[in-house]
Protein backbone atom coordinates (compact mmCIF):
# COMPACT_ATOMS: atom_id res chain seq x y z
CA UNK A 1 0.00 0.00 0.00
CA UNK A 2 1.50 3.59 -1.15
CA UNK A 3 0.61 5.95 2.11
CA UNK A 4 1.94 9.52 2.38
CA UNK A 5 5.10 8.86 3.76
CA UNK A 6 5.68 7.55 0.06
CA UNK A 7 4.79 10.76 -1.97
CA UNK A 8 6.39 12.76 0.59
CA UNK A 9 10.04 10.42 -0.04
CA UNK A 10 9.76 11.41 -3.78
CA UNK A 11 8.88 14.74 -3.11
CA UNK A 12 12.11 14.98 -1.06
CA UNK A 13 13.95 13.42 -3.64
CA UNK A 14 13.22 15.64 -6.24
CA UNK A 15 13.57 18.60 -4.29
CA UNK A 16 16.91 17.80 -3.20
CA UNK A 17 17.87 17.15 -7.43
CA UNK A 18 16.49 19.96 -8.07
CA UNK A 19 18.58 22.22 -5.76
CA UNK A 20 21.63 19.95 -6.69
CA UNK A 21 20.83 20.54 -10.07
CA UNK A 22 20.72 24.61 -9.48
CA UNK A 23 24.44 24.19 -7.47
CA UNK A 24 26.28 21.63 -9.23
CA UNK A 25 25.58 21.95 -12.88
CA UNK A 26 27.77 24.37 -14.43
CA UNK A 27 27.19 23.57 -17.78
CA UNK A 28 24.07 24.92 -18.86
CA UNK A 29 21.60 27.61 -17.82
CA UNK A 30 18.32 26.20 -19.31
CA UNK A 31 19.67 22.86 -17.28
CA UNK A 32 19.11 25.86 -14.11
CA UNK A 33 15.85 26.67 -15.26
CA UNK A 34 14.79 22.85 -15.26
CA UNK A 35 16.05 22.20 -11.86
CA UNK A 36 13.93 25.02 -10.46
CA UNK A 37 10.47 23.69 -12.31
CA UNK A 38 11.81 20.26 -10.76
CA UNK A 39 11.46 22.09 -6.91
CA UNK A 40 7.99 23.39 -7.79
CA UNK A 41 6.90 20.29 -9.43
CA UNK A 42 8.26 18.49 -5.91
CA UNK A 43 6.17 20.86 -3.85
CA UNK A 44 3.25 20.13 -5.95
CA UNK A 45 3.43 16.04 -5.09
CA UNK A 46 3.74 17.53 -1.71
CA UNK A 47 0.49 19.71 -1.46
CA UNK A 48 -1.73 17.49 -3.70
CA UNK A 49 -0.38 14.58 -1.36
CA UNK A 50 -1.08 16.28 2.19
CA UNK A 51 -4.67 17.48 -0.06
CA UNK A 52 -5.96 14.11 -0.44
CA UNK A 53 -4.34 12.48 3.21
CA UNK A 54 -5.95 15.71 4.94
CA UNK A 55 -9.40 15.71 2.99
CA UNK A 56 -9.01 18.87 2.65
CA UNK A 57 -9.29 20.95 -0.76
CA UNK A 58 -6.94 24.02 0.30
CA UNK A 59 -3.89 21.86 -1.01
CA UNK A 60 -5.03 21.36 -4.29
CA UNK A 61 -5.91 24.80 -4.73
CA UNK A 62 -2.44 26.34 -3.41
CA UNK A 63 -1.23 23.79 -6.78
CA UNK A 64 -3.29 25.41 -8.79
CA UNK A 65 -1.74 28.60 -7.58
CA UNK A 66 1.42 27.27 -7.72
CA UNK A 67 1.09 25.62 -11.37
CA UNK A 68 0.34 28.76 -12.67
CA UNK A 69 2.79 31.12 -10.95
CA UNK A 70 5.46 28.59 -12.47
CA UNK A 71 4.54 28.80 -15.99
CA UNK A 72 4.77 32.61 -15.33
CA UNK A 73 7.74 32.52 -14.05
CA UNK A 74 9.44 29.69 -16.99
CA UNK A 75 7.66 32.62 -19.33
CA UNK A 76 10.09 35.65 -17.80
CA UNK A 77 13.31 33.44 -16.95
CA UNK A 78 13.15 32.10 -20.87
CA UNK A 79 12.80 35.92 -21.41
CA UNK A 80 15.64 37.36 -19.55
CA UNK A 81 17.80 34.08 -21.17
CA UNK A 82 17.01 35.35 -24.51
CA UNK A 83 18.46 39.12 -23.77
CA UNK A 84 21.39 37.01 -21.80
CA UNK A 85 22.02 34.79 -25.10
CA UNK A 86 22.23 37.84 -27.54
CA UNK A 87 24.49 40.09 -25.52
CA UNK A 88 26.85 37.28 -25.12
CA UNK A 89 25.99 34.54 -27.58
CA UNK A 90 26.55 31.78 -24.63
CA UNK A 91 24.41 30.52 -22.45
CA UNK A 92 27.21 28.44 -20.55
CA UNK A 93 26.81 28.90 -16.33
CA UNK A 94 30.69 29.53 -15.85
CA UNK A 95 30.15 32.62 -18.68
CA UNK A 96 27.55 34.31 -15.79
CA UNK A 97 30.96 36.14 -14.61
CA UNK A 98 30.97 39.97 -15.56
CA UNK A 99 30.16 40.72 -12.26
CA UNK A 100 31.89 39.29 -9.22
CA UNK A 101 31.13 39.50 -5.55
CA UNK B 1 -19.34 42.21 -0.41
CA UNK B 2 -17.45 45.46 0.83
CA UNK B 3 -13.82 46.77 -1.30
CA UNK B 4 -13.23 49.26 0.49
CA UNK B 5 -10.68 47.94 2.07
CA UNK B 6 -8.67 46.94 -0.89
CA UNK B 7 -9.47 50.32 -2.25
CA UNK B 8 -5.78 51.47 -2.76
CA UNK B 9 -4.97 47.72 -4.73
CA UNK B 10 -7.85 48.08 -6.36
CA UNK B 11 -6.78 52.03 -8.24
CA UNK B 12 -3.41 50.44 -8.49
CA UNK B 13 -4.25 47.44 -10.44
CA UNK B 14 -7.14 49.13 -12.93
CA UNK B 15 -4.43 51.81 -13.26
CA UNK B 16 -1.57 49.39 -13.86
CA UNK B 17 -3.98 47.59 -16.62
CA UNK B 18 -4.60 51.00 -18.43
CA UNK B 19 -1.27 52.16 -18.51
CA UNK B 20 -0.11 48.79 -19.65
CA UNK B 21 -2.80 49.78 -23.23
CA UNK B 22 -1.58 52.97 -22.89
CA UNK B 23 2.25 51.70 -23.23
CA UNK B 24 1.44 49.45 -25.50
CA UNK B 25 -0.24 51.27 -28.03
CA UNK B 26 1.15 55.03 -27.46
CA UNK B 27 4.90 53.15 -27.30
CA UNK B 28 7.71 55.88 -26.58
CA UNK B 29 5.35 58.56 -26.49
CA UNK B 30 3.52 57.31 -23.87
CA UNK B 31 6.89 56.99 -21.34
CA UNK B 32 5.92 60.34 -19.88
CA UNK B 33 1.87 60.07 -19.66
CA UNK B 34 2.63 57.04 -17.89
CA UNK B 35 5.26 57.85 -15.70
CA UNK B 36 3.58 60.70 -13.85
CA UNK B 37 -0.10 58.66 -14.09
CA UNK B 38 1.59 56.04 -12.02
CA UNK B 39 2.93 58.70 -9.79
CA UNK B 40 -0.49 59.95 -9.66
CA UNK B 41 -1.72 56.69 -8.35
CA UNK B 42 0.96 55.50 -6.19
CA UNK B 43 0.03 59.13 -4.52
CA UNK B 44 -3.59 58.76 -4.78
CA UNK B 45 -3.17 55.35 -3.13
CA UNK B 46 -1.36 56.27 -0.40
CA UNK B 47 -4.04 59.31 0.18
CA UNK B 48 -6.83 56.47 0.85
CA UNK B 49 -4.48 55.21 3.56
CA UNK B 50 -4.25 58.32 5.36
CA UNK B 51 -6.64 58.53 8.49
CA UNK B 52 -7.56 56.06 11.31
CA UNK B 53 -6.48 52.95 9.59
CA UNK B 54 -9.91 51.03 9.89
CA UNK B 55 -9.48 47.35 11.22
CA UNK B 56 -11.98 45.76 8.81
CA UNK B 57 -10.97 42.26 10.01
CA UNK B 58 -9.95 39.13 7.68
CA UNK B 59 -10.81 39.80 3.86
CA UNK B 60 -11.66 36.97 0.95
CA UNK B 61 -12.20 33.86 3.40
CA UNK B 62 -9.24 35.01 5.87
CA UNK B 63 -6.57 35.41 2.87
CA UNK B 64 -5.56 39.26 3.65
CA UNK B 65 -6.36 41.25 6.55
CA UNK B 66 -6.50 45.48 6.08
CA UNK B 67 -4.87 46.60 9.63
CA UNK B 68 -2.83 49.12 10.78
CA UNK B 69 0.38 47.42 10.33
CA UNK B 70 -0.23 46.54 6.44
CA UNK B 71 -1.86 50.33 5.95
CA UNK B 72 1.62 51.46 7.23
CA UNK B 73 3.54 49.30 5.29
CA UNK B 74 1.54 50.35 1.86
CA UNK B 75 2.02 53.85 2.73
CA UNK B 76 5.98 53.16 3.12
CA UNK B 77 6.09 51.24 -0.41
CA UNK B 78 3.89 53.55 -2.24
CA UNK B 79 6.10 56.08 -1.76
CA UNK B 80 9.43 54.67 -2.21
CA UNK B 81 7.54 52.96 -5.45
CA UNK B 82 6.54 56.67 -6.78
CA UNK B 83 10.23 57.93 -6.12
CA UNK B 84 11.49 55.27 -8.14
CA UNK B 85 9.75 56.48 -11.17
CA UNK B 86 10.26 59.83 -11.01
CA UNK B 87 14.06 58.87 -11.03
CA UNK B 88 13.56 56.55 -13.99
CA UNK B 89 12.04 59.45 -15.89
CA UNK B 90 14.81 60.87 -16.72
CA UNK B 91 17.30 58.25 -16.74
CA UNK B 92 15.62 56.58 -19.43
CA UNK B 93 14.36 59.30 -21.33
CA UNK B 94 17.85 60.01 -22.05
CA UNK B 95 19.22 57.10 -23.49
CA UNK B 96 16.74 54.26 -23.69
CA UNK B 97 13.36 53.83 -25.47
CA UNK B 98 11.16 51.43 -23.45
CA UNK B 99 10.87 53.75 -20.70
CA UNK B 100 6.82 53.12 -21.21
CA UNK B 101 6.38 49.78 -19.32
CA UNK B 102 9.03 50.63 -16.66
CA UNK B 103 5.86 52.18 -13.99
CA UNK B 104 3.47 49.93 -15.62
CA UNK B 105 6.12 47.10 -13.93
CA UNK B 106 6.83 49.09 -10.67
CA UNK B 107 3.04 49.13 -10.18
CA UNK B 108 2.41 45.29 -10.47
CA UNK B 109 5.32 45.22 -7.99
CA UNK B 110 3.13 47.31 -5.55
CA UNK B 111 0.67 45.38 -5.70
CA UNK B 112 2.26 42.27 -5.00
CA UNK B 113 4.06 44.04 -2.13
CA UNK B 114 0.63 45.74 -0.77
CA UNK B 115 -0.52 41.64 -0.75
CA UNK B 116 2.63 40.81 0.65
CA UNK B 117 2.32 42.99 3.66
CA UNK B 118 -1.50 42.29 4.21
CA UNK B 119 -1.07 38.67 4.04
CA UNK B 120 -2.22 36.10 6.65
CA UNK B 121 -2.50 33.25 4.84
CA UNK B 122 0.20 31.03 3.34
CA UNK B 123 -1.23 31.64 -0.05
CA UNK B 124 -1.58 34.82 -0.38
CA UNK B 125 1.79 35.37 0.94
CA UNK B 126 2.95 33.13 -1.61
CA UNK B 127 1.18 34.92 -4.38
CA UNK B 128 2.45 38.17 -3.49
CA UNK B 129 5.83 37.20 -3.08
CA UNK B 130 5.31 35.92 -6.54
CA UNK B 131 3.67 39.02 -8.00
CA UNK B 132 6.55 41.20 -6.58
CA UNK B 133 9.72 38.73 -7.62
CA UNK B 134 8.38 38.40 -11.26
CA UNK B 135 8.13 42.23 -11.83
CA UNK B 136 11.46 42.83 -10.11
CA UNK B 137 13.44 40.15 -12.16
CA UNK B 138 12.19 41.92 -15.31
CA UNK B 139 13.41 44.83 -14.04
CA UNK B 140 16.67 43.91 -13.30
CA UNK B 141 16.72 43.17 -16.85
CA UNK B 142 15.42 46.14 -17.81
CA UNK B 143 18.10 47.47 -20.34
CA UNK B 144 18.18 44.88 -22.14
CA UNK B 145 21.22 46.55 -24.53
CA UNK B 146 23.63 46.70 -21.24
CA UNK B 147 25.68 43.34 -20.32
CA UNK B 148 25.17 43.57 -16.82
CA UNK B 149 21.76 44.16 -16.94
CA UNK B 150 21.26 41.00 -18.48
CA UNK B 151 23.41 39.41 -16.27
CA UNK B 152 21.98 40.84 -12.74
CA UNK B 153 18.46 39.80 -14.25
CA UNK B 154 19.60 36.09 -14.98
CA UNK B 155 20.92 35.93 -12.00
CA UNK B 156 18.23 37.50 -9.68
CA UNK B 157 15.97 35.56 -11.73
CA UNK B 158 17.60 32.16 -11.29
CA UNK B 159 18.38 32.64 -7.20
CA UNK B 160 15.22 34.45 -6.51
CA UNK B 161 13.54 30.92 -8.47
CA UNK B 162 15.52 28.84 -5.77
CA UNK B 163 14.08 30.72 -2.83
CA UNK B 164 10.48 30.72 -3.79
CA UNK B 165 11.14 26.52 -4.30
CA UNK B 166 12.65 26.69 -0.87
CA UNK B 167 9.72 28.90 0.77
CA UNK B 168 6.98 27.40 -0.90
CA UNK B 169 8.72 23.79 0.30
CA UNK B 170 8.32 25.37 3.88
CA UNK B 171 5.25 26.01 3.04
CA UNK B 172 3.68 22.76 1.50
CA UNK B 173 5.37 21.35 5.25
CA UNK B 174 3.51 23.50 7.16
CA UNK B 175 0.02 22.92 4.92
CA UNK B 176 0.85 19.20 5.94
CA UNK B 177 1.50 18.95 9.16
CA UNK B 178 -0.71 22.02 10.60
CA UNK B 179 -3.76 20.93 8.67
CA UNK B 180 -4.34 24.66 7.21
CA UNK B 181 -2.73 27.43 5.23
CA UNK B 182 -4.18 30.46 7.49
CA UNK B 183 -1.58 31.95 10.10
CA UNK B 184 -3.69 31.56 12.85
CA UNK B 185 -4.53 27.80 12.26
CA UNK B 186 -0.37 27.46 12.05
CA UNK B 187 -0.16 29.70 15.36
CA UNK B 188 -2.41 27.30 16.62
CA UNK B 189 -0.90 24.12 15.34
CA UNK B 190 2.41 25.02 16.58
CA UNK B 191 1.13 26.23 20.24
CA UNK B 192 -0.71 22.69 20.08
CA UNK B 193 2.55 20.65 19.36
CA UNK B 194 5.50 22.92 20.23
CA UNK B 195 8.24 22.43 18.07
CA UNK B 196 8.37 18.84 18.82
CA UNK B 197 7.11 17.95 15.54
CA UNK B 198 10.18 17.51 12.91
CA UNK B 199 7.66 18.25 9.94
CA UNK B 200 6.75 21.36 11.47
CA UNK B 201 10.18 22.31 12.26
CA UNK B 202 11.36 21.82 8.92
CA UNK B 203 8.97 23.94 7.50
CA UNK B 204 9.40 26.69 9.68
CA UNK B 205 12.98 26.69 9.09
CA UNK B 206 12.69 26.55 5.09
CA UNK B 207 9.86 29.25 5.12
CA UNK B 208 12.56 31.47 7.05
CA UNK B 209 15.42 30.31 4.68
CA UNK B 210 12.98 31.96 2.13
CA UNK B 211 12.37 35.11 3.34
CA UNK B 212 15.52 35.57 4.19
CA UNK B 213 16.25 35.83 0.81
CA UNK B 214 13.95 38.02 0.14
CA UNK B 215 15.28 40.69 2.52
CA UNK B 216 19.05 39.55 2.16
CA UNK B 217 19.82 38.64 5.50
CA UNK B 218 23.23 36.29 5.87
CA UNK B 219 23.06 33.28 4.38
CA UNK B 220 21.20 34.37 1.39
CA UNK B 221 22.52 37.37 0.63
CA UNK B 222 24.85 36.63 -2.55
CA UNK B 223 22.92 37.76 -4.82
CA UNK B 224 22.50 41.21 -3.67
CA UNK B 225 25.40 42.82 -4.65
CA UNK B 226 25.73 41.77 -8.09
CA UNK B 227 21.71 42.31 -8.84
CA UNK B 228 22.41 45.69 -7.33
CA UNK B 229 25.95 46.86 -9.20
CA UNK B 230 23.97 45.31 -12.72
CA UNK B 231 20.42 46.61 -12.36
CA UNK B 232 19.72 50.13 -13.82
CA UNK B 233 20.23 52.67 -10.84
CA UNK B 234 16.73 53.70 -10.27
CA UNK B 235 15.75 50.08 -10.13
CA UNK B 236 18.64 49.59 -7.64
CA UNK B 237 17.13 52.10 -5.42
CA UNK B 238 13.93 50.87 -5.96
CA UNK B 239 15.05 47.05 -4.86
CA UNK B 240 16.74 48.70 -2.16
CA UNK B 241 13.97 50.70 -0.69
CA UNK B 242 10.64 48.90 -1.56
CA UNK B 243 10.38 45.66 -1.83
CA UNK B 244 12.82 45.45 1.44
CA UNK B 245 10.20 47.02 3.70
CA UNK B 246 7.25 44.79 1.86
CA UNK B 247 9.67 41.66 2.94
CA UNK B 248 10.54 42.28 6.33
CA UNK B 249 7.23 43.28 7.33
CA UNK B 250 6.41 40.32 5.82
CA UNK B 251 8.76 38.57 8.14
CA UNK B 252 7.47 40.40 11.16
CA UNK B 253 4.03 39.17 10.56
CA UNK B 254 4.87 35.91 10.09
CA UNK B 255 7.17 35.20 12.72
CA UNK B 256 4.91 37.08 15.68
CA UNK B 257 1.99 36.07 14.16
CA UNK B 258 1.93 32.79 12.47
CA UNK B 259 5.01 31.33 13.89
CA UNK B 260 4.37 33.18 17.24
CA UNK B 261 4.31 30.05 19.50
CA UNK B 262 7.26 28.59 18.20
CA UNK B 263 9.41 31.85 19.38
CA UNK B 264 12.37 29.76 20.66
CA UNK B 265 12.70 28.27 17.28
CA UNK B 266 12.60 30.99 15.09
CA UNK B 267 14.39 33.47 17.43
CA UNK B 268 17.83 31.42 17.20
CA UNK B 269 17.74 31.83 13.34
CA UNK B 270 16.90 35.35 13.29
CA UNK B 271 19.55 36.34 16.01
CA UNK B 272 22.27 34.46 13.43
CA UNK B 273 20.71 36.37 10.21
CA UNK B 274 20.85 39.30 12.52
CA UNK B 275 24.55 39.20 13.55
CA UNK B 276 25.81 37.76 10.29
CA UNK B 277 24.72 40.13 8.10
CA UNK B 278 25.59 43.06 10.29
CA UNK B 279 29.20 41.51 10.40
CA UNK B 280 29.39 40.52 6.92
CA UNK B 281 27.65 43.74 5.39
CA UNK B 282 30.23 46.15 7.52
CA UNK B 283 32.97 43.65 6.61
CA UNK B 284 32.55 43.03 2.78
CA UNK B 285 31.97 46.53 1.40
CA UNK B 286 35.69 47.51 2.63
CA UNK B 287 37.27 46.52 -0.76
CA UNK B 288 34.16 47.85 -2.53
CA UNK B 289 35.01 50.72 -5.46
CA UNK B 290 31.57 50.26 -6.79
CA UNK B 291 29.21 52.66 -4.86
CA UNK B 292 26.14 50.56 -5.86
CA UNK B 293 27.18 47.47 -4.80
CA UNK B 294 28.63 49.28 -1.44
CA UNK B 295 25.23 50.54 -0.71
CA UNK B 296 24.31 46.41 -1.54
CA UNK B 297 26.34 45.71 1.36
CA UNK B 298 25.15 48.66 3.56
CA UNK B 299 21.46 47.10 2.73
CA UNK B 300 22.44 44.11 4.11
CA UNK B 301 24.01 45.68 7.16
CA UNK B 302 20.99 47.49 7.57
CA UNK B 303 18.34 44.42 7.07
CA UNK B 304 20.53 43.17 9.92
CA UNK B 305 19.74 45.83 12.22
CA UNK B 306 16.20 45.26 11.75
CA UNK B 307 16.39 41.65 12.57
CA UNK B 308 17.60 42.76 15.61
CA UNK B 309 13.61 44.30 16.36
CA UNK B 310 12.07 41.41 14.80
CA UNK B 311 14.32 39.11 17.78
CA UNK B 312 12.96 41.42 20.17
CA UNK B 313 9.38 40.78 19.34
CA UNK B 314 6.26 42.56 20.94
CA UNK B 315 5.03 45.71 20.23
CA UNK B 316 8.41 47.57 20.90
CA UNK B 317 9.74 45.79 18.65
CA UNK B 318 7.72 45.26 15.67
CA UNK B 319 7.34 49.13 16.07
CA UNK B 320 10.90 49.51 16.37
CA UNK B 321 11.19 47.44 13.27
CA UNK B 322 8.55 49.85 11.20
CA UNK B 323 10.70 52.83 12.28
CA UNK B 324 13.85 51.36 11.19
CA UNK B 325 12.37 50.99 8.00
CA UNK B 326 10.58 54.37 7.32
CA UNK B 327 14.11 55.68 8.11
CA UNK B 328 16.01 53.14 6.47
CA UNK B 329 14.14 54.15 3.06
CA UNK B 330 14.68 57.72 3.35
CA UNK B 331 18.41 57.36 3.75
CA UNK B 332 18.87 55.18 0.68
CA UNK B 333 16.60 56.57 -1.79
CA UNK B 334 18.20 59.90 -0.86
CA UNK B 335 21.77 58.20 -1.11
CA UNK B 336 20.56 56.80 -4.74
CA UNK B 337 19.53 59.86 -5.98
CA UNK B 338 22.69 61.30 -4.87
CA UNK B 339 24.15 58.54 -7.11
CA UNK B 340 21.96 59.37 -9.70
CA UNK B 341 24.00 62.73 -9.90
CA UNK B 342 27.23 60.77 -11.05
CA UNK B 343 28.03 61.81 -14.47
CA UNK B 344 30.64 62.75 -16.26
CA UNK B 345 30.48 65.18 -19.61
CA UNK B 346 29.30 63.21 -21.84
CA UNK B 347 26.28 62.66 -19.33
CA UNK B 348 27.31 58.73 -18.50
CA UNK B 349 26.78 57.77 -15.50
CA UNK B 350 29.80 56.68 -13.32
CA UNK B 351 29.72 54.75 -10.31
CA UNK B 352 33.36 54.56 -8.99
CA UNK B 353 33.63 55.53 -5.92
CA UNK B 354 36.89 57.26 -6.59
CA UNK B 355 34.85 59.54 -8.75
CA UNK B 356 33.49 61.18 -5.84
CA UNK B 357 37.33 62.49 -4.83
CA UNK B 358 36.90 66.03 -3.94
CA UNK B 359 33.41 66.83 -4.42
CA UNK B 360 33.47 69.43 -1.54
CA UNK B 361 35.10 71.61 -3.99
CA UNK B 362 33.50 71.04 -7.08
CA UNK B 363 30.03 70.38 -6.12
CA UNK B 364 30.01 71.18 -2.68
CA UNK B 365 25.77 70.57 -2.07
CA UNK B 366 25.84 66.92 -3.41
CA UNK B 367 28.97 66.13 -0.86
CA UNK B 368 26.69 67.57 1.69
CA UNK B 369 23.88 66.12 0.94
CA UNK B 370 25.33 62.29 0.69
CA UNK B 371 27.78 62.89 3.27
CA UNK B 372 24.77 63.37 5.77
CA UNK B 373 23.18 59.91 4.05
CA UNK B 374 26.17 58.44 4.80
CA UNK B 375 26.58 59.43 8.13
CA UNK B 376 22.91 58.82 8.87
CA UNK B 377 23.38 55.14 7.48
CA UNK B 378 26.41 54.83 10.03
CA UNK B 379 23.99 55.90 12.73
CA UNK B 380 26.22 58.64 13.78
CA UNK B 381 24.12 60.75 16.91
CA UNK B 382 23.29 63.99 15.38
CA UNK B 383 21.53 62.64 12.38
CA UNK B 384 18.16 60.81 12.24
CA UNK B 385 19.58 57.54 11.26
CA UNK B 386 21.08 57.09 15.03
CA UNK B 387 16.98 56.89 16.53
CA UNK B 388 16.13 53.89 14.98
CA UNK B 389 19.00 51.83 15.50
CA UNK B 390 18.73 53.09 19.22
CA UNK B 391 15.12 52.15 19.24
CA UNK B 392 15.83 48.41 17.92
CA UNK B 393 18.59 48.09 20.68
CA UNK B 394 16.12 49.15 23.36
CA UNK B 395 14.11 46.74 22.13
CA UNK B 396 16.46 44.03 22.28
CA UNK B 397 17.55 45.57 25.82
CA UNK B 398 13.96 45.39 27.22
CA UNK B 399 13.72 41.67 26.42
CA UNK B 400 17.03 41.05 27.90
CA UNK B 401 19.02 40.72 24.73
CA UNK B 402 22.21 42.25 25.93
CA UNK B 403 24.67 40.18 23.88
CA UNK B 404 22.77 40.33 21.16
CA UNK B 405 22.57 44.17 21.50
CA UNK B 406 25.75 44.39 22.82
CA UNK B 407 27.07 42.73 19.37
CA UNK B 408 25.07 44.88 17.14
CA UNK B 409 26.38 48.07 18.35
CA UNK B 410 29.69 46.97 17.72
CA UNK B 411 28.99 45.85 14.24
CA UNK B 412 27.56 49.79 13.95
CA UNK B 413 30.97 51.24 14.57
CA UNK B 414 32.95 48.80 12.27
CA UNK B 415 30.27 49.27 9.80
CA UNK B 416 31.29 53.06 10.51
CA UNK B 417 34.72 52.65 8.73
CA UNK B 418 33.32 52.26 5.26
CA UNK B 419 30.63 55.32 5.61
CA UNK B 420 33.12 57.17 6.91
CA UNK B 421 35.55 56.27 3.96
CA UNK B 422 33.34 57.74 1.42
CA UNK B 423 32.99 61.34 3.88
CA UNK B 424 36.67 61.20 3.67
CA UNK B 425 36.80 60.42 -0.21
CA UNK B 426 34.93 63.27 -1.32
CA UNK B 427 35.78 66.33 1.56
CA UNK B 428 39.69 65.52 1.66
CA UNK B 429 40.87 63.98 -1.60
CA UNK B 430 41.74 66.06 -4.62
CA UNK B 431 39.24 66.72 -6.68
CA UNK B 432 39.01 65.13 -9.79
CA UNK B 433 37.32 65.30 -13.17
CA UNK B 434 34.04 66.90 -12.20
CA UNK B 435 30.91 65.43 -12.48
CA UNK B 436 28.59 67.12 -15.10
CA UNK B 437 26.03 69.86 -14.07
CA UNK B 438 22.37 68.37 -12.32
CA UNK B 439 19.69 67.24 -13.75
CA UNK B 440 16.19 67.55 -12.99
CA UNK B 441 14.53 70.12 -10.31
CA UNK B 442 12.26 67.47 -8.62
CA UNK B 443 15.72 65.19 -8.42
CA UNK B 444 17.08 68.38 -6.28
CA UNK B 445 14.01 68.75 -4.40
CA UNK B 446 13.95 65.02 -3.35
CA UNK B 447 17.09 65.12 -2.76
CA UNK B 448 16.53 68.39 -0.11
CA UNK B 449 13.52 66.61 0.95
CA UNK B 450 15.43 63.59 2.26
CA UNK B 451 18.15 65.61 3.61
CA UNK B 452 16.07 67.51 5.77
CA UNK B 453 14.21 64.41 7.49
CA UNK B 454 17.83 62.96 8.12
CA UNK B 455 19.22 66.08 9.84
CA UNK B 456 18.89 66.90 13.08
CA UNK B 457 14.88 68.39 12.27
CA UNK B 458 14.04 64.73 11.86
CA UNK B 459 13.74 64.41 15.52
CA UNK B 460 10.76 66.94 14.98
CA UNK B 461 8.92 63.40 13.26
CA UNK B 462 9.63 61.16 16.38
CA UNK B 463 6.57 61.57 17.94
CA UNK B 464 4.17 61.34 14.86
CA UNK B 465 6.31 58.67 13.29
CA UNK B 466 6.94 56.73 16.55
CA UNK B 467 3.16 57.21 17.18
CA UNK B 468 2.18 55.68 13.26
CA UNK B 469 4.40 52.86 14.40
CA UNK B 470 3.01 51.89 17.49
CA UNK B 471 0.04 52.29 16.43
CA UNK B 472 0.93 50.04 13.16
CA UNK B 473 2.35 47.54 15.48
CA UNK B 474 -0.20 47.06 18.09
CA UNK B 475 -2.36 45.99 14.94
CA UNK B 476 -0.50 42.87 14.95
CA UNK B 477 -1.44 41.22 18.40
Amino acid sequence: MIGLTHYLAVAAILFTLGVLGIFLNRRNIILMLMAIELILLAVNINLVAFSAFLGDLVGQVFAMFVLTVAAAEAAIGLAILVIFFRRRGSIAVDDVNRMRG
Amino acid sequence: MNLAPILPELILTVGAIVLMMVAAFMGRRGSALCSWASVALLLGASVTLLGEPQSAGALFGGLIQADGFGAFGKLVIYLCAAVAIVMAHNWFERDFEHAAEYPVLILLSAIGMSVMVSATSLISLYVGLELQSLSAYVLAAYRRTDDRSAEAGLKYFVLGGLASGILLYGISLLYGFTGTTQFEGVAAAFAREGTQSIGLLFGLVFLLAGLAFKISAVPFHMWTPDVYEGAPTPVTAFFASAPKVAAVLLSVRVCLDALAPAIDAWRQIMIFAALASILLGAVAAYGQTNIKRLLAYSSINNVGFALIGLVAGGVAGASAVLFYMAVYVVMTLGAFLCVLRMKDEKGESIEGIDSLSGLSQTRPGLALALATFMLSLAGIPPLFGFWPKLMVFNAAVAEGLYPLAVAGILGTVVGAFYYLKIVKVMYFDAPGRPLSKPGSAVESGLIVIAALIVSPLGYLLIRPLGQLTNNAAGSLF
